[in-house]
Formats: structure tokens, sequence, C-alpha cells
């Protein structure tokens, strides 16, 4: 079959099953554009900033178990979409970023929307191409399907000048069903010492505790992760990626842990004797001060990533692998030894959780008169039964939806953790509703994050996206302002967000409902009205308590053992 | 401690600065680099020299393994091997005198003289670099036009090798 690249490009797309591709289309990308437009497999969602694009593909790939396909034009295409692909990449988020380029005669001559997209995007993706004939372009689809998927997944570049997808320019084509790279061959399977190794650990534990993060979501291991912590009955935290790998609901799960993370998490970290660190990595907004971490832990960690294993910190057990895969095997071992943690120790463990636990680390005040945005999300929770997709951006909401959303299910909670891109929550709540629709999503925000991205209002009533938007607006970055409160003698430089549009007016502008709510007493009835508009996007705006911090803080520097409480959490 | 990796690497636009990338936004420190396809086209053979603890050392080679143009890298400084660098140095070479101490030297050193003018020679020397350091040294009062150093190259000794 002979085709263009535009066409090869096009049908490599719908061999791999594509659905749906998120992209703005531009001069370097034209050919391709022409392409879509003459086929009706492939759906494109027409973004209104290519780092929407990027955002939208990655809430897609969160909550779809497929990889996310973006499609952008040169120059400033790209690097509008680095900042997403970069949040992709910090977060490990499968995903194929096609980029349009100048035409190979052209490049490095400073062409008309000319960049180095290969150099700007190495040091955030997993890797790149740049495709110089047309007869390259599907093996080199075929091999940025295979990285971006395999492994630590994350996003990959697929830089494509325009000469190569000259429609008058024929070439061969047939789909590769597999690829083999001889550089790159991720482990799947743990090693098998290793593991004997780990179950010996762990049954001779007297305080453990497990702590799992994203890679739990990405390999699918919820359901492995929850059947070990039964079988073992000792206790669960997680990262901020890792929320819904474990149900939030149960007895045995300590909530999150790390900087914002509830006091008996952080507790049992500190105390704890031997530490399961179960597709995690250590990050700094975890570990707190890295040379109090655990003191008193042997580690086993679990990764598919070797330098994931003692980067940041020293590991006893590592054992390299899918997480999924080796959770298996530790729970076949298990169950073949018929071994279990001593009792006697493992009861007083859980004791001292509980003595921990009653701290009421979350508790806030219930009786104020103005909306306490904790409150909004512990309703959010109520009215969506728990069961809604939740996107978020960056900041103190999103603390308080990672601590007050009780997640049950894995993929459900989307957020931006490692690079922490304000801007993040809507583009990607859109990602969300198309690879589910029907479903319920929300994404809370606030009302600096959600201005960073607002023009995809415009997207979500062209394509008629029923997101709720949870705005808790405090009209303050309130991150930025709690920091400034807690450690710069309340000096609040430049957090204070002036000048605020009229929300309501401005979601009506673009075709939605808009909603503004100031009373404690409203909340529980907008939310539910919001959300009974099945079939309209609905703006929340939530006017809420400015001078509401969140709690528990580590503060930099300081371990585990060390945080904050709030005032309203009941010492011990 | 110092570290000498040797690295097989796929023969790509790029693959250099794929490297060098990683070195600088990890903040780890190349002393020497030096690299040229081997035998097989398609795979460049580098060397690479680095200081830092053994941690640090570990998530060097760990990174690099992840790249994903590398297929293969081997620490050197784990086992026996031989270490070579070249240098061709230009000296200013004028009486007779002079002209025959830099040829003692060059004779001693088992360098090689590779380019003579009126003024000037251009000596040729292999060697571990510490050798090469040491000749610079013994030239002393000799001055020196201009010097070129590939960069440290290795190779382990015996059976072992690095190959696919």
């Amino acid at each position: 079959m002979e085709l263009s690249g535009a066409e090869i490009l096009v049908q490599f797309l719908k061999d791999e099953g594509v659905e749906c591709v998120f992209g703005y289309p531009g001069g370097s990308v034209l050919h391709i554009y022409d392409e879509l437009y003459k086929q009706e497999d492939i759906k494109h969602v027409l973004v209104r900033h290519e780092q929407a694009a990027a955002h939208a593909a990655d809430g897609y790939a969160r909550t779809s178990g497929k990889l996310g396909v973006v499609l952008v034009t040169s120059g400033p295409g790209v690097t509008n979409a680095v900042t997403g692909i970069a949040t992709a990449y910090m977060d490990s988020i499968p995903m194929v970023v096609i980029t349009g380029q100048v035409p190979t005669a052209v490049i490095g001559s400073d062409a008309f929307q000319e960049v180095d997209t290969v150099g700007i995007t190495r040091p955030c993706s997993k890797h790149n191409f740049l495709v110089k004939d047309a007869r390259d372009i599907a093996i080199t689809l075929k091999k940025a399907f295979h990285l971006a998927t395999t492994g630590r997944p994350g996003p990959v570049v697929v830089d494509i000048p325009k000469d190569v997808t000259d429609p008058n320019v024929k070439v061969p084509y047939s789909y590769l069903e597999t690829i083999s790279m001889r550089s790159y061959h991720p482990k799947v399977k743990g090693n098998a010492r290793q593991i004997r190794r780990a179950v010996q650990l762990i049954l001779s534990a007297k305080r453990p505790v497990i702590y799992s993060g994203g890679g739990v979501i990405l390999s699918g291991a919820a359901n492995s992760l929850t059947e070990i912590t039964r079988v073992l009955n000792i206790p669960v935290t997680s990262t901020l990626m890792g929320l819904g790998g474990y149900p939030a609901a149960d007895r045995q799960f300590l909530g999150m842990l790390g900087m914002h993370g509830t006091y008996e998490a952080n507790m049992a970290m500190h105390e704890c004797d031997v530490l399961i660190a179960i597709g995690a990595r250590f990050d700094d907004r975890v570990t707190g001060k890295i040379e109090k971490f655990c003191p008193d832990a042997k580690i086993v960690h679990i990764d598919i990533d070797p330098a994931s294993i003692s980067k940041t910190v020293k590991v006893d057990v590592p054992i390299v692998g899918d997480v999924d895969s080796v959770l298996a095997e530790m729970l076949q071992l298990l169950r073949s030894t018929g071994s279990e943690l001593n009792p006697v120790e493992l009861k007083q463990w859980w004791a001292l959780i509980d003595k921990w636990r009653a701290t009421d680390c979350l508790a806030y005040d219930h009786d104020s008169d103005l909306i306490k945005p904790q409150f909004v999300v512990e309703k959010l929770w109520e009215i969506t039964g728990g069961d809604a997709f939740i996107s978020t951006d960056v900041g103190q909401h999103q603390m308080w939806a990672a601590q007050f959303y009780k997640f049950d299910k894995p993929s459900r909670f989307v957020t931006s953790g490692g690079l922490g891109t304000m801007g993040f929550g809507l583009p990607a709540a859109m990602g969300i509703q198309f690879a589910n629709p029907g479903a319920d999503v929300a994404c809370i925000t606030g009302e600096g994050s959600i201005q960073m991205c607002i023009q995809e209002l415009s997207t979500c009533f062209q394509y008629m996206l029923p997101l709720k938007i949870i705005n808790l607006n405090n009209r303050y970055l309130g991150m930025v302002r709690q920091w400034q409160e807690f450690f710069y003698g309340s000096r609040y430089s430049h957090s204070y967000m002036d000048a605020l549009p009229d929300f309501v007016k401005l979601a009506e502008s673009y075709g939605h409902v808009g909603m503004y709510i100031e009373k404690p007493a409203d909340v529980e009835g907008a939310l539910k009205e919001a959300f009974a508009l099945k079939d309209r996007l609905v703006f929340l705006d939530f006017i809420t308590d400015q001078t509401e911090n969140v709690y528990p803080m580590i503060a930099a520097g300081k371990a585990h053992h060390e945080m904050e409480m709030s005032p309203k959490s009941v010492l011990i | 401690m110092r570290h000498i990796i040797s690295i097989l690497i796929e023969n790509e636009a790029g693959a250099l600065s794929r490297v060098a990338g990683l070195f600088s936004a990890r903040g780890y420190n190349i002393e020497s680099l030096s690299v040229a396809p081997t035998e097989d086209a398609s795979l460049s053979r580098m060397t690479l020299v680095t200081r830092g603890s053994e941690e640090i050392v570990e998530q060097i080679t760990k990174q690099l393994n992840k790249l994903v143009d590398v297929v293969k890298l081997l620490d050197l400084t784990e086992g026996a091997h031989i270490e070579r660098e070249m240098m061709l140095i230009k000296v200013r070479a004028t009486d007779s005198s002079e002209r025959d101490e830099i040829k003692r030297l060059a004779d001693i050193y088992r360098g090689n003289i590779i380019d003579v003018s009126k003024t000037s020679y251009v000596i040729e020397l292999t060697g571990h670099n510490g050798k090469l350091d040491s000749f610079i040294q013994s030239l002393g009062d000799i001055p020196i036009l201009e010097t070129v150093r590939c960069g440290s190259m290795g190779i382990p000794r015996g059976e072992k090798s690095l190959h696919l």
C-alpha cells in the first residue's frame, strides 16, 4: 500500500486503535489535518491552547487505560505544549505527542515557527524522535507507542517536518504488530530471590507499614495491593499519586502521608520497623527531612524503574519489576507458606495507630458562618457517592481534595503530583470526560489555578462536556498565602487575587451555567442542583474562608513526627 | 572517586546530547568524554570519566541505562582495565639545543614528533592521562603553543568485554 506521510500517520493511529486526538492545527501540520478531515474513525478535539491539549490527553490516559495522543504545530505549538508534556513526564503518564516541524530543507535556518523541538523536549519526555523520511513514520510511531506504554510509562515526542507529510510523496506502508528495540527491555518480573527476601522481612516485622504510590495505579495493581494488605492485616498509607489504589474508607487505610498527610500515616512512617514501598519514589514532599526518614525501618522497595531505587533513600530489599506482577508473586508465596505476622505485636501496633487516629487531625470548624473549603469537598464526596472522577489544580484545594474525597477506586483522582502544574485541572477534566462519557467529572480548583486555562470553557461548550467546576474561591493563592503566614511573617506578597472576574457571568458568557455560593447552608443544595444538570457544565463559585489553612503540615526540613496540627484536632 | 564508564549507544543524531544533557540536568560532573562509532556503524562507543560517591555513581549508571538510546554500559573501574588517552601538543622549538631536548623527552615518553616547522614541533603522545600530565610538566620552560587531548578511552582486560 503506497501512502503519503500524512496518510500513513492517520492510518497508523487507526491501526493502533486510537479513538481520540487532542490538538491544535498550524502551518506545519496542515497536511496531517487535511487527512484527519477526510476520515471519521478518529475524533479530533480542538482545544484553545496547546497546553490544554497535553493536559486533556493526560486526563484521558489516566482514566481510560489507553495512551493519550496530542497533535500540535511547530514552534509556539510545541513550546505551549511543553508544560503539559513535563507534567505527564513527572507523573509517568503514557502519551504520544506528534509535533509539526518546519520542512527539513530549512531546519536550522531560524525559519518561521521553527524551534528545536527535540532539544526542548529532551529533558521532559521519556524519549523523542525527529522523523526525516516518510518511510520512517510508521516505525517511529510504533516505537513511540511502545516506549510510552511499557516500562515506566511517559510521554514520547515525535517531531515531523512538513515535507515528510507531503501528500504528493507516496511510500509503502504496512502496520507493524510488534516492535523490539535492542536498547530497551523493561523488566516486568521481579527477581524471585529478592521477592523471597522481602516476604521474610515483612513476616518478621513488628510495626510494618505499606507506602503505596502512583505505580500501583499505573500498573493496575489496586486489587493486588488490597489483597496483600488484607492478607497481612497491616496498615497502608498512600502518596497523592497513589490515592484510590486502596479503598480510602477501609479501616486499614491511614490516609495520605507526607507534607499534608494525616497524623496517623506520618507517625506510622516514623515509628515503623519495616517499610514496604510499592510503586512510589520517595519524593521530597513525602519524605520530609531525608536524614530523619523512617529512622528505625528496614525498607523493601518495589518499582519498575531501577533508577527510582535508592535514589534518595537507601533501601534494603530492592525489587525491580512491574508492581502488579511482583505483588501477585508475593501473595502466592505468602499463601503457599501460610505464615503470618506475630499477632500480638501486630495488635499492639494497631492499638498505637488507633491512638494516633484519635487526634482527628483533619478536623475543621463546622460552625463557621463562612464556607469551609473542606466542607465543600466532603459534601461533594457525599453527593457523588464517592464515585466521581476528580481532577484538581494545584494548591490548597488540591490537598483538601486529597484529604476529604475518599477515593475507593483507582484512576478516579487526577492531579499533577510531580510538576504541580496550575492550570491542569480543567483540561484534564475534559480528557476524563472524553474517556468516560456519562460519568460524573468534577474539577476541584481555585480562583488562581482556574484562570490559567480558563479559555478551555470554550472547548467544553463546543463538545458539550458536562463538567462540574468546584471553584474554592478564597481570593488568595491559598498555599502561597499559607506559607507567607507561617514562614514570612504574614507578609502576603502578591498572593492576593485582585480584580477577579465575575465567574458566574464568565461561565454564562461561554454558554455554561454559573452558580455563586457564599453560605455554608447553600453548599449541599448547589452541588445537588449542579449534578442534576446532567448535560450542562456548571461552574460553582464557592466563596470560602480566606484564613483556612491545610493541616497537618510538615514544614520544610522537618521529619514525619514534627507536624503542625490544626487548632481543631485533639492533642494527645 | 573517579569512575570510567564505557557506553554502547545507538549511533544516532542527538545521542551525545542525551548523555550530556543528563549530566547537566542532574548536576553530575563530566571530567572527560570521548566518542566514536565502533566496527558496527550503528553503534557508538563512549568513554566517560566522572567523579562522585558510590551512591552518585550508582545513580549515574542507572540514569544512563534508562536513556533509551543506551544499549549497554560497563563501569570499567569495577574490574581490571586499560586506560589510554592521546595528546597532540605543539611546542616552540627554535634553537638546536631546545630541539634536541624536546626530541629526547619525546623519546623518553615514547612519543612521536609528527610535524616539524622552523619554529615548532608537534608531538603525539599516548598513555594513561597521568603520563600525559607528567610529560607536560617535564617540558618545563619550553613554551607550549597548543594542547589537544582526546579524553580517556578504556577497555576491560582479558576475556571480559563490552559488546552486544
